[in-house]
């Protein structure tokens, strides 16, 4: 395939891709999202040499922390997991958590003490915008159109298979249509007549103003819903949890961003005094499992690639690479065969909400 | 975060209340009879509107009765609240 366009209705790097917490990993517990989720840290680990441009992906380590007993049991189970299926693992006990991330109280007296935590050392962060403007720059230098402020109004549909889409640019027609829209990829999808098994809703984030590094790690906690790493700027980035109810206004409640704050200060006391710069709420489409959707639909032609939920980002390189495959050849990569839309029908789901790091 | 008048208590913050997802989703009345295909329409697929959406509310920090909200998700705008049962008074 040589003749493509991206079609995007603000800008590259506008959305989500340019608001995220930027954490990659993958130390998913189910074999098929181990596949898929160290299919793109590998791709990470030479992508600023592939794009010959600086995507900061720096592997400091990810650090989940386990609270109650049940944590402690659920992450050894995932460490074992991830070890059969070649993804680095450790599971570290409290003094370890401590000497890797001297700035977390580990005191025994705190609401949910940390009673151990496992570690990913390849996994990390990346610089969000610098991606997308790689593979921005890259495609356009492989002669892919890129087409800002241009938004898709219409799937055009000859019976069974897809002939064009409208947008505010005109008529683009096409036999191959592949959806990357994340929270709003339904609304995409009800322009073809298709209905998801996605809910839309606001997750919130938060970045403090620049200190001094303080932190050189990122660091999970699951049960009591907060994650912070430092960017190379100096500010704390924290991520907040979903809401509830489906939204599209890109607004998320206070109390799910003070609910999280409570968290990390009862985690980090050094942050008390630190002031929050800027929170957003972006959209994100989330699916019954909490896994991706990298499929054909019953509509020949007309691929969707969403559901990533709480954290596409990590995925990005390996997300692109297997669902151009599938684009490409009419056929899932066997990477992605398991994340197709069929299996909401035959029960074959993909359960990662444990593994979702911070339960939504 | 928004208000919602919750039909048996009144006014409160929305952080007392738990989202049930979309309204009048059928149970199938014949259970047994059901293909795959239709299983995965009842359990999984969802219209996730953006606009004026029917759903359910349930004030799981107050009366815990479960209720019927019409909101805009593309700003939170309630249109109306009815209770368990009813009609849907806006289309």
């Amino acid at each position: 395939m040589k003749n493509i366009a991206v079609v995007e209705k603000g800008w590259i790097g506008g959305g989500n891709t340019g608001r995220n917490t930027t954490i990659i990993r993958s130390n998913y517990l189910w074999d098929a999202s181990a596949g898929l989720y160290n299919h793109a840290l590998k791709i990470w680990e030479g992508l600023s040499q592939e794009l010959n441009y600086n995507v900061m992906f720096s592997q400091r380590g990810v650090m989940n922390l386990a609270h109650n007993l049940q944590d402690v049991r659920d992450l050894k189970r995932r460490t074992h997991a991830n070890r059969l299926n070649g993804i680095d693992a450790e599971y570290l006990n409290t003094e370890e958590v401590k000497k890797f991330c001297p700035i977390i109280n580990t005191s025994p007296d705190i609401r949910y003490p940390v009673l151990g935590g496992t570690l990913q050392r390849r996994a990390g962060t990346a610089r969000h915008d610098a991606v997308a403007w790689g593979y921005a720059r890259g495609a356009d230098e492989m002669g892919v159109d890129i087409i800002q402020n241009c938004e898709v109004k219409a799937i055009k549909r000859n019976g069974d298979s897809v002939k064009g889409l409208e947008t505010t640019k005109g008529f683009i027609k096409t036999n191959k249509i592949g959806v990357v829209a994340a929270g709003h990829s339904s609304v995409i999808a009800n322009m073809a007549g298709l209905k998801l098994p996605l809910e839309s809703k606001p997750l919130q984030a938060l970045v403090s103003e620049p200190v001094k590094p303080i932190i050189d790690t990122v660091v999970m906690s699951n049960a009591v819903h907060a994650y912070v790493s430092q960017s190379d700027k100096g500010e704390l980035v924290i991520g907040a949890g979903t809401d509830d109810y489906i939204s599209y206004s890109q607004k998320g409640s206070h109390d799910i961003v003070e609910g999280t704050l409570n968290a990390i200060l009862e985690l980090y006391p050094i942050f008390s005094r630190m002031r929050m710069l800027r929170q957003w709420g972006g959209i994100v489409d989330i699916c019954p499992d909490a896994s991706p959707i990298i499929s054909k639909t019953s509509i020949k032609g007309l691929y969707f690639n969403c559901g990533w939920g709480t954290g596409g980002f990590k995925a990005t390189p390996g997300s692109g690479d297997l669902f151009a495959h599938t684009i490409a050849n009419d056929e899932p990569h066997e990477l992605n065969a398991a994340f197709n839309i069929n299996r909401f029908v035959s029960g074959d789901l993909v359960d990662e909400h444990g593994a979702a790091a911070v339960a939504h | 975060m928004f208000i919602i008048n919750c039909p048996f208590c009144g006014e409160r913050e929305q952080s007392e209340f738990k989202a049930g997802g979309e309204a009048h989703i059928e149970r199938p009345k014949q259970p047994t009879e059901l293909s795959d295909d239709e299983w995965a329409e009842y359990l999984f697929m969802r219209k996730n509107i953006k606009g004026i959406q029917f759903e359910r509310w349930n004030h799981i920090h107050g009366c815990r009765k479960w209720f019927n909200m019409v909101r805009d998700t593309s700003n939170d705008e309630i249109k109306a609240i009815y209770k368990m049962g009813e009609k849907p008074p806006v289309k």
